[in-house]
Parts: C-alpha cells; sequence; structure tokens
C-alpha cells in the first residue's frame, strides 16, 4: 500500500543495543531472589564405567549444605528424558532412542555425566562439598574413535543394543551405480570433521522459584525454547502449564545446544518445590564442556561420478556420525548433511547412507549449521578434486553444474529433517557465484598471485556454493496490542540471544501499523506473554514467528482501519496509517491517534455491538507447508607460509541470498557471527580426547575460539529471491555463515601452496598449523 | 570453578611479606600479578592455605638504570612498563620488541615480571627472554630460627632458577624481589619470534637471540633460548657456540640453527608435533639470527 513508509529492508539501529551495551540486559543470573539457594553438581571424571557407591555423608555435614541428591533420591523422577525431535518417516530407517537420566545410576557414558547434586547456601560452599562427596567408579572401556566403534567386539555404550549403532538412514534418488558406469571419470575419497562446542558467551543456568501461596512455579532459563521447557516441566512435575512460568530473558549466545531440554532444567524447578526456596544453578565454563551439548564428528567416504567435462552424473556418500553418549535430537543433524550436499546443484542421481554411533563422549545435538557444514565440505572438496584431475577450471565445474532458475520447486526426492520433501522453494544461483568471483577478483587473481610471489607470499583463493534449509515449521505466533499509549505491544514464544529480534520484529510490526520502530515493545521468551510457539533454532525466527508478526500486525492494522473510518467518519480507502495517526489522505489534519483509537476499542461504560472484540489487538500464526532454502557464496583470499604452516586470512567476501531482507545490517551481522564461528570450526576449534574418552583441552586456554584478531573484515553482498511459501518473501539466515567457510578456506590453502605442494589434499577439519605441517611433510613425499 | 577457602594477607613492605610467607610454613603462596594463580585456584589446582598478596608492596614495583648502563627490574613491575617505558626501549630493545607477545594488553596491564619468572610455564616467553640477557635473579627470604638478621638474600642466575615445568629452585618461604640485566653493548644486536595459534596465546614456540659481533665482523658472543622447545625455558648453548668466532653468514647461522633444532626437547600437545615444533624451532631460529646479525651490524663501531 502506498501509504506505508517502508521499514522492512531499512538498516534500522538495534533497539536493544542500548541495553546490552550499558549493562541494564537482565540474564538469568541477574536474579538472585532472597534466600537463594545454589546448586553444584559431581559429575564423572571417567567417561565410561560402572557406579560402585556415591557417599555423601561427609559432604551432607558440611556446614552450609541444604541438599544432597543422587538418582537414588530422585523417586520416579529418575527415567529418561524424552526424545526431543522423533526420527522423520523415512522407508527402512532403523533409530534406537537412548536418552540420560537426570542423575546417573549404575552406569556413566560419557564424561562430565551428572552423579550427585548438592544444594546449599553458595556455590562456593556447594564446591566444596563437591570435593567431599567420595565417588567409587568402577572404569569401563570407553568407545572413543568412531571408525571402529561398530567393529565386532568394541566396547558397548548401550549393552542392550548388542551394538552401538544408534540409527541407520539410507535415502537415494535416480540409480546411483548405473550413473557411475556411465561416467568418465569417478573421484572417490574419505573425509573427516571433528568435534566441537558452541561456545556461547554465557553458559546455560536455571533459577527455579516456588511460590507455594500462589501454588505457581516461576523459572529463569536460559533456553531457546521456553515453551516447550515449560511444558516438559510441568508434565513431569505434575502442575498445570498454568502454574508454570518459564522466562527466558537475555540469553548471551544460543547456537544450538539451548535448544536442547537438559536434566539440570527439570532438577532445579524440582529441588525449588523440595526446599520451598529459590534454587539456582549457573553452569561454569569448564562445566559447559561436559555438560552441553557438542558438534559432530563424520567420517564420510564419497564418490562423484562425472562426465568429462564436468557434469554431475551423480553421488555417493556413506558416513559415520558421532552421537555421542545419547541421541535425544533425534537424526536432525546427520539427515541436515545428508540434505545439504546436495547444495546448488544439479545432480541426477543420489545414494547416501549414514550410520549414527553411540560413543562415551558428551551428547551431539545441534550446533549453528547442525551437520550442514558437513555436507557442503564433502561436496565442494569433491568439486575441487574432480576440477583438478579432470584439467578444469573450479569456477566452471561449479557454474555449469547450478540449477537454473526455471528448475524450481525442485524435488531433490528425499526427506528433510523438518519431515517434508527436500524441495528447493526459489533461487536464482548463477548471478550469486559471478558476483562473488567478481567481487573478490577471480578472473584477475593469477595477477595478484604472480604480484605477492615475487614479495615472497604464498597467496591462494577459495570460492564456494551452499544451499541452507531454513526456516522449517511447524509454527510460531504473535499477539500485537496497540496500547491506550499509543505504544505497541508485540509478544512471540521464541526465545532471543541476540539475533536483534527486537529489532528486526519491530520493523515488520511498525510497517503494518503506521508507527516507528522504537514504539514497538517485542516480548519474547516469557511463557506469560505468549504460551504458543517452539523455539529458535534452524534459521526460521525471522521467517516463521516474522511472518506470524507480519499476519498479526495486518489484522491489527484492519482493525485500526475499521475504528477509524468509523471515528473520522470516512471511508478506510481514504484513510492512512502515519507516524502513530490514522489520518485522511490529502487532509492530513483530520486524524486520530492509535491511542486514542485503543481507548475507543475498549469501552469502560455503555453498550458494544454484539460480536464486537475488545481493543486494537490480533493474534496470528504462521506454519509454512515446508522450509525456505537460501543460498550463497563464499570467497577468501588467504596467505600461507609454507615453512611455518601459518596461515592469514587477507579477504573474505560473502554473498548471499535469504530472500526478503528486514533489516541487512542484521543479516549481516549474523553473516559476520557465522563466518567467525565457521573460521573456528575451519582452523581454531577442536575438542580432543585422550585414548580413554577424556577430554583433554576442556579451557579456553587450549580450545581455541577465534578472535577479533582472527577474523578478517567480511565484504557482504545482499541477492534476493524472495521464498514463494511465506508472505514476506523472508528465508532464514542465523546459520549461514558458519556452513560453507571450511570448504573455501582449505580450497584457498591448497591454492596458495599449490606449487610448493601440487599433490597437497586437505579433507580433514579442523585444519591446524601442526597439521598443516604434516599434510605438506606427507604430500612431500609423495611428490 | 569457584576456589576453595583460604586467608589472605596483603603486607605493605617486603620483610612483612617474607614473614608472612615463613609464617605459611610451605602452605602459603605469594600472589603478584594472580593471572595465573587465580585461574588455579579456581579449578582447586594446588589450593594454598594463605595467599600473601604482594601488590601493595610498593618497594618491589620499579624499573631502574644501573650504572653499567643496563636495568634493574623489579619483581612486581608490571609486564607493560616493558611494552611502553623508553629507558627499556633504549636499554633492552628485546624486552620491549617481545613484550606484546606476551598475553594480551589486559594481562600485561596486571600481570608481573616476578610472577612470571617464578611461575616457570616453559611456554612463557619472560624466563627465555632475559636468559639470553644474561639476567640475573635476586632471592629473598625471612631469617630463619638461629640466622641473624631481619632478611637473608641471595643471587641466582635464571637458568639455575628452572628445574622443570612449573618447578623451580625458589623455597617455599623465598620471594624473587627483582632481575638486573646488563646493558646493550656495542656490537650487539637482539630478535624475537614466536608462533602461537592466536595473537596473545602462549607459543607453540618461540626463539630469542643475542649476537655480538667485533670490528671484523667476527662473532664474539652469542646467545639463543627456547620457549616452549623443553621442560623448562632453556638456552641452546651448542647452537650459540658455533657460531662464535664465526662470520655469521646465512649457512653459519642455518647451521646454527639446525644444531638448536636437533638439541631441543619440545613435548607434543594439540597444537604441534615434536617434528612440527622442531622444524619451526629451526625456521624461527633461522629467521631471528638473521634479524639479530643485522641489528648488531648497526650497532658495530
Amino acid at each position: 500500500m502506498s501509504d506505508r513508509r517502508r521499514w522492512i529492508g531499512e538498516r534500522v539501529p538495534r533497539i536493544e543495543d542500548a541495553r546490552l551495551l550499558t549493562g541494564r540486559a537482565p540474564f538469568v543470573d541477574d536474579w538472585e531472589p532472597p534466600g537463594t539457594l545454589h546448586v553444584a553438581f559431581v559429575r564423572s571424571n571417567l567417561p565410561h564405567a560402572k557406579i560402585l557407591d556415591i557417599d555423601t555423608a561427609a559432604a551432607a555435614a558440611h556446614p552450609g549444605v541444604a541438599a544432597i541428591y543422587t538418582a537414588e533420591d530422585l523417586g520416579a523422577l529418575c527415567c529418561p528424558g524424552p526424545v526431543l525431535v522423533p526420527p522423520p518417516p523415512i522407508e527402512g530407517a532403523i533409530f534406537h532412542a537412548r536418552t540420560p537420566l537426570p542423575l546417573a545410576r549404575e552406569i556413566v557414558r560419557h564424561q562430565g555425566e551428572p552423579l550427585a547434586m548438592i544444594v546449599a547456601d553458595s556455590r562456593y560452599i556447594a564446591e566444596d562439598a563437591a570435593a567431599l562427596v567420595s565417588v567409587d567408579l568402577d572404569a569401563l572401556d570407553a568407545v572413543v574413535d568412531l571408525s571402529t566403534a561398530l567393529n565386532e567386539g568394541a566396547p558397548l555404550v548401550h549393552s542392550d543394543l548388542g551394538s552401538n549403532l544408534a540409527a541407520h538412514v539410507r535415502q537415494t534418488k535416480g540409480d546411483y551405480e548405473a550413473a557411475k558406469s556411465a561416467a568418465d571419470r569417478v573421484v572417490a575419497r574419505r573425509f573427516r570433521y571433528d568435534r566441537g562446542v558452541a561456545a556461547a558467551i554465557e553458559n546455560r543456568g536455571v533459577l527455579a522459584e516456588w511460590d507455594a501461596r500462589a501454588d505457581r512455579l516461576r523459572v529463569w532459563d536460559t533456553t531457546q525454547a521456553p515453551i516447550p521447557i515449560r511444558a516438559a516441566i510441568a508434565s513431569t512435575l505434575g502442575l498445570s502449564e498454568a502454574q508454570v512460568r518459564v522466562i527466558a530473558p537475555f540469553i548471551g549466545g544460543g547456537f544450538g545446544p539451548k535448544v536442547m531440554f537438559y536434566a539440570e532444567e527439570i532438577l532445579i524447578p524440582w529441588v525449588a518445590m523440595q526446599l520451598g526456596r529459590p534454587v539456582k544453578w549457573i553452569e561454569d565454563r569448564y562445566e559447559n564442556f561436559f555438560a552441553t551439548t557438542q558438534e559432530r564428528e563424520q567420517l564420510h567416504e564419497s564418490e562423484l561420478a562425472l562426465t568429462e567435462d564436468g557434469r554431475i552424473l551423480g553421488v555417493r556418500d556413506h558416513f559415520l556420525h558421532d552421537s555421542g553418549a545419547y541421541d535425544p535430537y533425534g537424526l536432525t543433524v546427520p539427515i541436515n548433511s545428508q540434505c545439504t550436499l546436495l547444495g546448488p546443484y544439479r545432480i541426477p542421481n543420489y545414494e547416501s547412507e549414514f550410520r549414527v554411533v553411540f560413543t562415551n563422549k558428551p551428547m551431539v545435538t545441534p550446533v549453528r549449521g547442525a551437520g550442514r557444514q558437513h555436507g557442503v565440505f564433502v561436496m565442494e572438496r569433491l568439486l575441487d578434486i574432480a576440477a583438478k584431475e579432470l584439467g578444469l577450471d573450479r569456477l566452471d565445474i561449479r557454474a555449469k553444474n547450478l540449477l537454473d532458475p526455471d528448475e524450481f520447486p525442485h524435488n531433490h526426492e528425499i526427506i528433510y529433517q523438518d519431515s517434508a520433501p527436500l524441495t528447493y522453494d526459489s533461487g536464482n544461483y548463477a548471478p550469486a557465484l559471478a558476483e562473488a568471483a567478481r567481487l573478490i577478483g577471480y578472473h584477475d587473481f593469477e595477477n595478484e598471485r604472480r604480484a605477492a610471489a615475487a614479495d615472497g607470499k604464498r597467496i591462494g583463493l577459495g570460492i564456494v556454493n551452499y544451499v541452507e534449509g531454513t526456516g522449517i515449521g511447524p509454527y510460531e505466533g504473535a499477539r500485537i496490542t496497540v496500547e491506550p499509549s499509543g505504544k505497541v505491544r508485540a509478544a512471540t514464544g521464541v526465545g532471543t540471544q541476540g539475533q536483534g529480534h527486537f529489532t528486526a520484529f519491530a520493523q515488520v510490526v511498525a510497517e503494518a501499523v503506521g508507527v516507528n520502530p522504537a514504539d514497538v515493545r517485542i516480548v519474547t521468551g516469557d511463557t506469560s506473554e505468549f504460551h504458543w510457539g517452539t523455539g529458535t533454532f534452524a534459521s526460521r525466527g525471522a521467517v516463521v514467528a516474522g511472518n506470524a508478526f507480519g499476519a498479526a500486525a495486518q489484522a491489527v492494522r484492519e482493525k485500526i482501519l475499521a475504528h477509524a473510518s468509523e471515528a473520522l467518519e470516512v471511508s478506510e480507502e481514504d484513510l492512512e496509517l502515519v507516524d502513530g495517526t490514522a489520518r485522511v489522505r490529502g487532509a492530513p489534519d483530520v486524524s486520530i491517534a492509535l491511542g486514542e483509537l485503543a481507548r475507543r476499542a475498549n469501552p469502560l461504560r455503555g453498550a458494544v455491538k454484539p460480536g464486537t472484540e475488545p481493543g486494537l489487538e490480533a493474534t496470528s500464526y504462521f506454519g509454512p507447508e515446508r522450509g525456505t532454502t537460501a543460498n550463497g557464496v563464499h570467497a577468501l583470499i588467504v596467505a600461507v607460509d609454507p615453512e611455518t604452516a601459518m596461515v592469514d586470512i587477507l579477504r573474505y567476501v560473502v554473498v548471499h541470498d535469504c530472500g526478503t531482507v528486514i533489516n541487512p545490517m542484521i543479516v549481516e551481522g549474523q553473516i559476520h557471527g557465522g563466518v567467525a564461528l565457521g573460521i573456528g570450526n575451519a582452523f581454531y576449534e577442536e575438542l580432543t580426547f585422550d585414548e580413554f574418552g577424556g577430554t583433554t583441552n576442556a579451557s579456553f586456554m587450549d580450545y581455541l575460539l577465534p578472535t577479533a584478531t582472527d577474523v578478517p573484515a567480511i565484504e557482504t553482498a545482499h541477492m534476493v529471491t524472495p521464498s514463494p511459501l511465506n508472505p514476506m518473501g523472508t528465508k532464514g539466515v542465523g546459520e549461514a555463515g558458519a556452513i560453507p567457510v571450511a570448504a573455501a578456506f582449505v580450497q584457498a590453502v591448497e591454492d596458495a601452496l599449490r606449487e610448493v605442494a601440487p599433490t597437497l589434499e586437505l579433507v580433514d577439519i579442523p585444519l591446524s598449523p601442526g597439521r598443516l605441517f604434516e599434510a605438506l611433510q606427507d604430500a612431500g613425499e609423495e611428490a | 570453578m569457584k576456589p576453595a577457602r583460604f586467608d589472605y594477607v596483603a603486607p605493605t613492605n617486603l620483610d612483612d611479606a617474607l614473614s608472612a610467607l615463613a609464617a605459611g610454613g610451605g602452605e602459603a603462596r605469594a600472589l603478584a600479578g594472580g593471572q595465573s594463580l587465580v585461574p588455579m585456584l579456581n579449578f582447586r589446582l594446588g589450593g594454598p592455605a594463605t595467599l600473601v598478596d604482594l601488590n601493595a608492596v610498593d618497594e618491589l614495583a620499579f624499573v631502574e638504570p644501573t650504572e653499567e648502563g643496563g636495568l634493574r627490574l623489579g619483581a612486581m613491575a608490571r609486564q607493560q612498563t616493558l611494552e611502553h617505558d623508553p629507558l627499556v626501549r633504549i636499554r633492552a630493545p628485546l624486552l620491549a620488541e617481545a613484550a606484546p607477545w606476551i598475553a594480551h594488553a589486559q594481562i600485561r596491564s596486571r600481570g608481573t615480571i616476578g610472577g612470571s619468572l617464578a611461575h616457570a610455564d616453559p611456554a612463557a616467553e619472560l624466563p627465555a627472554l632475559l636468559m639470553v640477557l644474561g639476567a640475573q635473579a635476586r632471592v629473598a627470604r625471612a631469617a630463619r630460627g638461629s640466622e641473624s638478621g631481619a632478611r637473608i638474600e641471595r643471587a641466582s642466575s635464571l637458568c639455575d632458577l628452572y628445574l622443570g615445568p612449573f618447578f623451580t629452585s625458589l623455597e617455599a618461604d623465598e620471594i624473587l624481589t627483582e632481575v638486573e640485566i646488563p646493558g646493550l653493548r656495542v656490537g650487539e644486536g637482539t630478535a624475537f619470534a614466536e608462533l602461537a595459534r592466536r595473537r596473545g596465546d602462549y607459543a607453540i614456540v618461540g626463539v630469542a637471540v643475542r649476537v655480538r659481533l667485533g670490528a671484523d665482523g667476527l662473532c664474539e658472543d652469542a646467545a639463543i633460548s627456547l620457549i616452549n622447545a623443553g621442560p623448562t625455558p632453556c638456552l641452546a648453548e651448542d647452537a650459540a657456540a658455533a657460531l662464535l668466532g664465526e662470520v655469521p653468514t646465512p649457512a653459519a647461522i642455518a647451521n646454527a640453527a639446525e644444531i638448536a633444532s636437533l638439541q631441543c626437547s619440545p613435548a607434543a600437545d594439540m597444537h604441534g608435533s615434536v617434528a612440527y615444533r622442531r622444524h619451526l624451532v629451526r625456521v624461527l631460529t633461522n629467521r631471528v639470527l638473521l634479524r639479530a646479525r643485522g641489528r648488531a651490524r648497526e650497532r658495530v663501531v
């Protein structure tokens, strides 16, 4: 409508930043009701062991200790947690669900599994008491190595299963064998992508307060999914959902692991009810390396069948996925790997088979990217290797296989993590690749390389594509209310962990109701404000909650126009909503403020017409039939010192397409953060384990996160191919930045060293200077 | 990650600090900048019964010139002083060059010279830097039992200080109070390089060197020290000796670097294998010797 001021697409400065940057944004640990007790857990220091005895007597006698619980003390509460995401209905799929107990009983299956819970006057005292708990564990052989975990005779994580197989899924499209026999060239390689942690700046935390007089439970929780947590707490503790309020306040980063439903989220509320006092547990950084779910190790054996001129005939990929000790999150991560491998390419034949494996390591659930980076890594590496073997340009081999705009919607004939068929909604891939090549200077790079070589520098370029399934269902909702002050209150159920929800959602609302985004107060993550929805994950906030806000805002707009039409005695068509008023087009003096309309819409005396709904308020829901597919291209230039194997990133370019952009600045911020995480994945972060399964680098001294000095300035270009699956045309972007980085990074490193080590092939992630040195030694021996 | 209970004293002079440490009977520890000790307390790694906080002992916080053209560095001088003090820049340019590589600016503003030396981390820069400069440490303790006087002091070369990783010859009641370094001599050049995963991290490997050239261009003196290439900060003595009396040609330097690489004894960890560290010792020793040679030539009269 022509009267609307366009807020969607504007670089509106983040409304929440003033609070965040001045320390006025409350986080879970900022609440400390009087009389709060503090919890510390006694955790297993062994990855696999039989529990012989846990003696808590000395700890219980320690001054300041209020209570100690082991599995035996939990009664009916000590039962396995839920399977949060049931596996999609894939024919022939095997899935063995094994979920953890709140406190381990009989067997511990990974280091850090909780054995006892200590409740004390302070965390200091709780930790003193934890040191007094005597735990007698009988060590069992641990399953550490993914590649041998399925071997006959391997130790068993869950002895009742008879093997460590957690799941087996095979999905196919076309006939790979036929494609292979028709191929001019088949490239086959093994790839490995190792473990890491999400490393949010705020660890997890839960505070619970039971109000016995009101018969209500209040829980502050660092969750990405407050509404499902409320449902779980209520059903487990035998309460009505109306008795439980879960508040996910400001949260210092989610990145996936905070979508999980953890034992602490039920134990802390339960203890608060048991003891009748507020109880708080704040995870510390050391605990976070065990108690919070992690990223995934995968081993791939992959093949790419092509024609001599580089046309893809088919792909085969068989892989092992490490689930850790339990699999509460179903198959989401390996299915993401399986589906994301296809990328933006036309792949007529695909055979993909994975086995999920239990190991004695901490649980694996989605972490930003959630397995998608593995698929991209495999596909892009295969293309690099094929280009070399066929003597083709790496840009050409990619361009030649891209799907064309007229091939959408494109059905890949396999099932995605949301149980819907993997069908790409829209995309325009070739211009994105061309733009990235232009921005990074691909076509002039050989000159640049020569100039750098003259200065004694080895530089290399990497350029890769990705497609990301985003914005999946089932649904989210929003309620929008124009208040008598003229300000707008708008609530949704998703939690917020820094994404810019308070700004992006406000822009969606502001555009429809004709106010400034600063006058829209967004409320997220409080079940007393909105209690339908699922949460913030899978790059879905802007798509699913965003479109719910869009629908509710449109409904409120219609109510405003109806009331204004009556008040001003003009037809709705003659009205426009501008600057918080409804006014007559061409006669701006004839107007009425939204606050006044809100008052009139809620009369305190007198009669209303039958059927009248009070207030300028509307609630709407949005549920897409399936997810949207965003895409992009990453390109970078690195300098490598072949003597020291140190790598510097000189330039980084991202061209991405997430459909309609609500706020370009926020999208760029998401991409910057994602790229930083991807650089960590590619070159810095690695969780290391000893041969017995113990973590050897559970601190930020040895687990290396990229810092500001390790992340280059990122040049970003937006392309817009709207999604046909939602009214705003948005696609998700939250995870995009993290997904293709490793693939681009190793391509660039290889390229920089192509004269020094022409046979160098980097097939393991993370890379490190030490590992690159070894690869160079190996390549030198081969050469 | 909360420390166990401990007693805390904050004396304002060295004698009181030494008495407090002695009174602890082996269960007291001196707290300098706290950049390593406090995280260790939080991890409950060897919790002392008493912390003797030296931060109010002003007499240990100094950087002073010596008459011989060198410097005295008090134990409680902050590491950032090395980066910013013009006197250090002139008299010990190696320290000014290397200081930005010691952790991060925030850590250097609290971290002390004495704290780093006494902590004896084989990956720390300061022990190796001071070793290559030929520094002498002064160590003090309160008089024991029948000893007369309030304070007993001794000198120690840095090489004698280090016995193993995080293990020094300091007694439980001793405090390293200062180090003294000789001034830069005519024809002398120093250089430093380290490789770390990220800026501010502990070194994967680091190398500091000092060479002195005579008017004839021959090497009169040389020292090479290695960071994180053995259980303690150490001098690569044979490598340095190979340069003595030689013209430091690229071949002679490469030879010295090769010796350093062969004779060091690094350990493997997640950031690098033994072979990678040996290789880096060779590469870095070569690079810094070339750089130090150039600087020495500029100072030959």
